[in-house]
């Protein structure tokens, strides 16, 4: 283990590197740092891939299995690349007496994959969250970071319908 | 700028506030926004520019107004009258509303709310005094309602050492959860050596079915700051940390906006209020691990660490971040700080019921008509809470149960309505306060149903450091499902109490101790609910379905079979 990430030619000349570069620098190259930068890579690069982790952790003088306990704790962060949509389905307590369940079970039978999952064609991502913190909307899910509720199964399934065609009739 | 500078800025921005015939306030948060709030915003600013931006019309996009379920909400303000909401407003109606107004005509009645409405009447805001009253990006309207003049008061006249007995005085303990005398905790940290302190807010909201936390940080970002910064003075510090929640972005933004508005006018960072004070604050992002609210986990999380929780003691009080003392406080007991200074220690004591003193922000949810966030004293009964503010429940269901503490607490049966609401009281009943998630459930939730759901949430949560929490939720959780299937039997519920029990007296923190509280509450008030799901493969709330056989139904029915055969293998 040299350390030296940057020999991984592809990952040192994607200009995305940048950004987590600067991160870097602005919090002084403190182990402390970990999770902010983390944060940085996975907004710029989506996920974070082992490359990425194992620069993050030779640039901030960390083991890589500490970098990669860090990255697989915590639900934020992802280690494969995400579809080019997302739908989070809330189940936290709210949405679930009021059937965020059926809503999921919808979804998942509409896209065809379990929650987690993407879609072989790389649209879509469907994933589950333990509570957005918008109960007053319950049921509620979030396509593309944007909040609908409260939502029925036949209305959540419409939403996903509409973000799997788009891209179809631009193409 | 000095105490005088900001009395002068509040003085003016006030003046100016006053001097508009007509203030027009939209309710920003989220759930308006999902229901149209910004067009409402769009097509008033249209209108307005049309006129040519009169100097007398404010408009003005505010944090969260309360009744969550009934947005986009408006609240018109006319000198000598009293203040109007509208609910449900479409951009036709709002600008309907502001050509009446101006031309001083009888206000639209469609969609107003009434003026005596419970869900505002019986409600006692403090920590919410701002929310939905003023731009949250905006610190004028922070200051021209009295913001920063209780950090300016701890700074110039009082010692720090008053500044904690204040806080004792007021009553006030932690609204995280705990409860732990605030006052008292101040006065450990304060009393620590250490080369530093520290103070840090915990924004790191987990509790499904909770939201307090997140639209306070976005309807009154520096009501947090200032309760952190008089924290600051009080014991010591010079550094604090807020811990949002990494899916509240909104939340993170507005803090960073208002720290930095803070710096620039002198309220934050180096000499603070012109005072020999300085104390600056960032921010850290959490990264979605419900366990980071305890206290030791979320230390490890600002540390960069794995987000695990460690033995106690040493206490944060004597060993935080980096080894310094350091003071841990929900963002809501930050947001207490500002208005005990405000309205006198002794005025905030006056509130509330036994040893629980002011008001609690709960996120009232579920089966409700009227869902929002409520600030209510301590003390009020749950029927008024369910009943008169939240409007009753919806469809006309009859009431279940009320789950408070998220999967830290419990369920209250119907018989239990009259409970006053406090810290003791809701131990009593097996639940716990929590950080105020309260969730209404009608006669179609099946209790072991809602325990097998919180139960599954711990057991995805465990940070898997104590082996009690990372294997005892696995196994509740198998035998829930095992009720919920219909193939448990009279022994499982035994073995499911006495591991509840090993779980609660042996976990390392308090994710696990407090992990069997939804079952063990459940337990107690609904037992019958699990004797049906066991005795008679029956789900009275008709949500489980029995697919599976228990053990010894399972051998007699192959009996059964087996009798019906011939003994070539053919059915008679």
């Amino acid at each position: 283990m040299s350390g030296d990430c940057c020999k991984h030619t592809e990952l040192a000349d994607d200009p995305r590197l940048k950004l987590v570069e600067r991160a870097m620098k602005r919090l002084q190259y403190q182990p402390d740092a970990l999770i902010e930068v983390l944060h940085t890579a996975q907004e710029a690069f989506g996920y974070l891939s082992r490359e990425l982790l194992g620069h993050v952790a030779a640039q901030l003088k960390l083991p890589e299995s500490q970098v990669f306990g860090v990255a697989t704790f915590y639900h934020f962060f992802t280690l494969r690349p995400k579809g080019e949509h997302s739908c989070i389905v809330c189940t936290g307590t709210a949405c679930y007496v009021k059937g965020a369940g059926e809503i999921l079970g919808r979804l998942e039978q509409a896209a065809g994959i379990k929650a987690g999952q993407t879609t072989a064609d790389g649209k879509l991502s469907l994933g589950t969250a333990r509570c957005l913190g918008n109960c007053s909307l319950a049921p509620m899910l979030t396509v593309d970071d944007v909040v609908y509720g409260p939502e029925t199964p036949d209305s959540a399934v419409e939403k996903l319908h509409g973000l799997l065609e788009v891209p179809h009739e631009q193409g | 700028m000095n105490r005088g500078e900001l009395a002068e800025l509040a003085e003016a921005t006030l003046q100016k506030q006053q001097a508009c015939r007509l203030r027009l306030l939209v309710c920003c948060g989220t759930p308006c926004v999902a229901a149209g709030a910004e067009a409402v915003v769009a097509a008033l600013r249209e209108q307005l520019t049309r006129l040519g931006n009169p100097a007398d019309l404010e408009l003005v996009s505010t944090g969260c107004q309360g009744p969550c379920s009934r947005g986009p909400l408006l609240t018109v303000l006319q000198p000598d009258q009293p203040e109007q909401v509208w609910e449900k407003v479409t951009p036709e109606l709002a600008c309907t509303i502001l050509s009446t107004a101006l031309q001083q005509q009888q206000l639209p009645e469609q969609n107003l709310l009434p003026k005596d409405w419970p869900f505002f009447s019986r409600q006692i805001r403090l920590v919410l005094a701002n929310s939905g009253r003023i731009d949250p990006e905006s610190l004028e309207q922070y200051i021209a309602r009295g913001g920063y003049e209780s950090l300016a008061q701890a700074l110039h006249e009082m010692s720090p050492d008053d500044v904690c007995d204040g806080v004792v005085q007021s009553g006030l303990r932690g609204r995280g959860g705990g409860g732990y005398s605030t006052g008292l905790k101040w006065q450990l940290v304060r009393k620590s050596s250490g080369g530093r302190k520290f103070v840090v807010a915990n924004g790191d909201e987990g509790d499904p079915g909770a939201y307090m936390d997140r639209s306070l940080m976005e309807s009154d970002p520096h009501r947090i700051l200032e309760g952190m910064a008089i924290a600051g003075y009080a014991i010591g510090a010079d550094q604090g940390y807020v811990y949002v929640r990494g899916e509240y972005p909104v939340a993170a933004q507005r803090l960073h906006k208002a720290i930095k508005d803070a710096e620039r006018a002198g309220l934050l960072g180096s000499r603070v209020l012109d005072s020999s004070f300085s104390f600056r604050i960032d921010i850290r992002i959490g990264a979605g691990a419900f366990v980071c609210g305890e206290e030791t986990a979320l230390l490890a999380s600002i540390m960069g660490r794995r987000g695990q929780s460690r033995i106690r003691p040493p206490y944060p009080a004597e060993a935080g971040l980096w080894g310094c003392p350091t003071l841990i406080n929900n963002v809501e007991t930050f947001g207490n700080i500002p208005s005990i200074f405000n309205i006198g220690p002794q005025a905030f004591n006056a509130i509330g019921n036994g040893k629980s003193r002011g008001t609690k922000v709960f996120a009232l949810c579920g089966e409700v008509v009227n869902n929002g966030l409520i600030e209510v004293p301590m003390g009020i009964s749950l029927r008024e809470v369910v009943f008169e503010i939240g409007g009753g429940l919806t469809n006309g269901m009859n009431f279940k149960a009320a789950q408070t503490g998220g999967p830290s607490g419990g369920c209250i049966p119907a018989e239990k309505l009259d409970t006053p609401v406090d810290y003791e009281n809701l131990q009593a009943l097996g639940s716990i306060m929590g950080s105020g998630g309260l969730i209404v459930m009608g006669e179609k939730s099946c209790m072991v149903d809602v325990a097998r759901f919180f139960m599954e949430f711990c057991l995805d949560e465990s940070c898997g450091k104590c082996v009690p929490c990372r294997t005892g939720t696995v196994e509740i959780y198998r035998l829930l499902s095992r009720i919920c299937n219909g193939s448990a039997s009279q022994r499982d519920l035994q073995t499911l109490e006495q591991l509840c029990q090993m779980v609660k007296d042996t976990s390392l923190c308090g994710l696990g101790a407090a992990a069997p509280n939804p079952v063990l509450s459940t337990l107690r008030w609904f037992r019958q609910e699990y004797e049906a799901h066991i005795n008679d493969r029956r789900c009275p709330a008709g949500v489980c379905t029995m697919n599976e056989l228990p053990l010894h139904l399972l051998g007699e029915q192959l009996l059964q079979r087996i009798s019906a055969l011939r003994c070539d293998g053919e059915e008679y």
